[in-house]
């Protein structure tokens, strides 16, 4: 299965020049001030919560504000991750090599998806190790970290998806990053001040991400970033079948 | 081996937008056979090569590799095609095992396959001791022999290359077009470029494009035979009356170019050489050079593309 092929490609190409590592360094530094922060925050309103009866624990505290946070850092991330994808290998003329390939157009855009989500579940991997240290010293409610980093695999997938289309679109990987942040941003806040059944809020990318962080596995919010994910993989195929008829 | 056809193109037709980069393409090239594309910047070449590699889909029109039609079967006839693209397709991160390692899985090869495939092509571009150098740092004469390992990498029957020469050293140059004849033995290889003396080096046959279109097509080794050559190049020690000259049989026209050098115009097939070498030796003219002037490709190529340029 040459997806398989271009796929692994697609990852090592991360390691390869330092982008990835400093990526994988940088996201990690900043959620664990975002944990210790958090971290804090519990120890301080500890005594008092302790008399509340029924009062949240450390997995609603702690926890998921974390994981909302590194939901947004992913959105700013992923971006830059898929950028290069397609541009990038058009701006090399690399493209040629996977086009003149025994490969379908199908193979080559399912590759770089999984190379590129591959990167993100590595990430997301990383920034779940933080909220699991909890355990050397207290229990924690796993199926509701479980159900919150499976909403985030799912938002990995719909901003892997969509920054790739966006880079079958234009052939600078910098234009590709930007419209990539433009797009994934206003679907981030499409339901900011608006009733939570309006129409723009099923738009939203962050609506859908409340059940789960919550601990919920909404089937309904999954199918959303499912649908969002195999529109934009076969817009993408779409278009690099009609970038050769031009 | 030889004679079995594996590359047709049927009334190619190739649109951007509504300007026209190539049409009405027919050629076909068998096993054992070495197309040149030749033709000034912009006359389609790559654009022809980039249709017959998948990269373009054509406007209209049909290419089959190896008997598999590109358009309906593309896998089988990718399968059978080796291409160097004009800018070669090369990732600049990686050693040059790396990524012909990467090519060959493209293509399918696994295991032993693989790195039998990969030392091969290796072995045939020069490339054996440089394995593990990144590709970035290689010369530009390198990496295009990178580039043309990866088109050779799998055994495809089938090889286009765009320009593979271009950027290169003399010495490289020949190289390359040693490979490319030794290739062209046992497969069916078309290059494109815009050196003439390339064409005739290396090329069975031969394909002017000029604005898209097919201007001219033949044989190079019938263009080599000379037969319809019209001039002839003398040069006497003690040269007699330019009018004696003109008198000869079978002498059309006499241009004297100075110090005892003349060019002589005469009917195809009827080179008046015999009849001059004669009359020099008895007049005692002090024969120095008798020469066919065979009209070069590069006439016929600027005769054809400048032809259609003020028509």
């Amino acid at each position: 299965m040459s997806a398989w092929v271009i796929a692994g490609r697609e990852l090592r190409g991360l390691f390869v020049t330092p982008f990835g590592w400093i990526t994988l360094a940088v996201v990690q530094f900043i959620v664990a001030w975002l944990f210790l922060v958090q971290l804090e925050g519990f120890v301080q309103l500890q005594a008092r919560l302790a008399v509340v009866p029924g009062a949240p624990g450390v997995t609603d505290l702690i926890v998921a504000p974390v994981l909302a946070q590194a939901a947004v850092l992913l959105l700013l991330v992923m971006p830059l991750v898929t950028m290069r994808a397609i541009s990038g290998e058009r701006q090399a003329g690399t493209l040629h090599l996977l086009l003149a390939a025994p490969v379908g157009t199908g193979e080559i855009v399912v590759g770089k998806f999984l190379g590129a989500l591959a990167f993100g579940l590595l990430l997301l991997g990383l920034i779940a190790l933080m909220p699991l240290t909890l355990l050397l010293g207290t229990a924690l409610d796993l199926g509701k970290l479980a159900a919150g980093l499976l909403g985030l695999a799912l938002l990995l997938a719909a901003l892997t998806a969509i920054g790739l289309l966006l880079s079958t679109l234009v052939t600078q990987p910098a234009a590709a990053a930007a419209g990539s942040f433009g797009l994934l941003l206003l679907l981030w806040v499409a339901d900011a001040g608006v009733a939570a059944d309006s129409a723009l809020a099923w738009l939203s990318l962050s609506h859908h991400l409340q059940p789960f962080l919550r601990g919920l596995v909404d089937s309904g919010a999954a199918a959303y970033y499912l649908l969002l994910t195999a529109v934009s993989l076969a817009l993408s195929v779409r278009r690099l079948d009609g970038g050769r008829r031009g | 081996m030889s004679g079995e056809r594996l590359v047709t193109v049927a009334g190619l037709r190739r649109d951007y937008g509504s300007r026209c980069a190539i049409r009405d393409l027919d050629f076909s090239v068998d096993r054992g056979e070495v197309l040149g594309l030749l033709g000034p910047n912009g006359a389609g070449k790559s654009t022809t090569l980039q249709v017959l590699s998948g990269c373009l889909a054509a406007s209209a029109g049909r290419v089959e590799l190896a008997g598999h039609d590109l358009a309906r079967q593309p896998r089988l006839a990718k399968a059978a095609l080796g291409y160097l693209p004009e800018q070669p397709p090369l990732y600049r991160d990686l050693t040059v095992d790396e990524y012909l390692d990467y090519c060959a899985r493209l293509h399918g090869l696994r295991g032993a396959g693989l790195r039998g495939a990969r030392e091969r092509a290796k072995a045939r571009c020069g490339l054996i001791a440089d394995g593990r150098r990144l590709i970035g740092q290689l010369s530009k004469g390198y990496q295009q022999r990178v580039g043309i390992a990866q088109a050779i990498l799998h055994d495809p029957p089938v090889i286009v290359l765009d320009e593979p020469t271009v950027g290169l050293d003399p010495n490289q140059i020949r190289d390359i077009r040693a490979l490319v004849r030794d290739l062209g033995r046992e497969r069916a290889v078309i290059l494109s470029t815009h050196i003439l003396p390339e064409v005739e080096a290396v090329c069975d046959h031969v394909l002017i494009l000029n604005r898209g279109r097919a201007v001219y097509a033949d044989r190079v080794a019938t263009r080599r035979g000379a037969t319809h050559g019209t001039l002839l190049a003398c040069t006497l020690r003690r040269p007699p009356p330019r009018a004696i000259l003109a008198a000869l049989p079978g002498v059309a026209a006499v241009e004297a170019l100075g110090e005892g050098r003349f060019q002589l115009r005469h009917a195809p097939g009827a080179s008046p050489a015999e009849a001059l070498a004669v009359a020099a030796a008895e007049g005692g003219w002090g024969l120095l050079e008798l020469t066919p002037q065979r009209p070069g490709l590069e006439q016929l190529f600027v005769e054809l593309t400048c032809r259609e340029e003020l028509a």
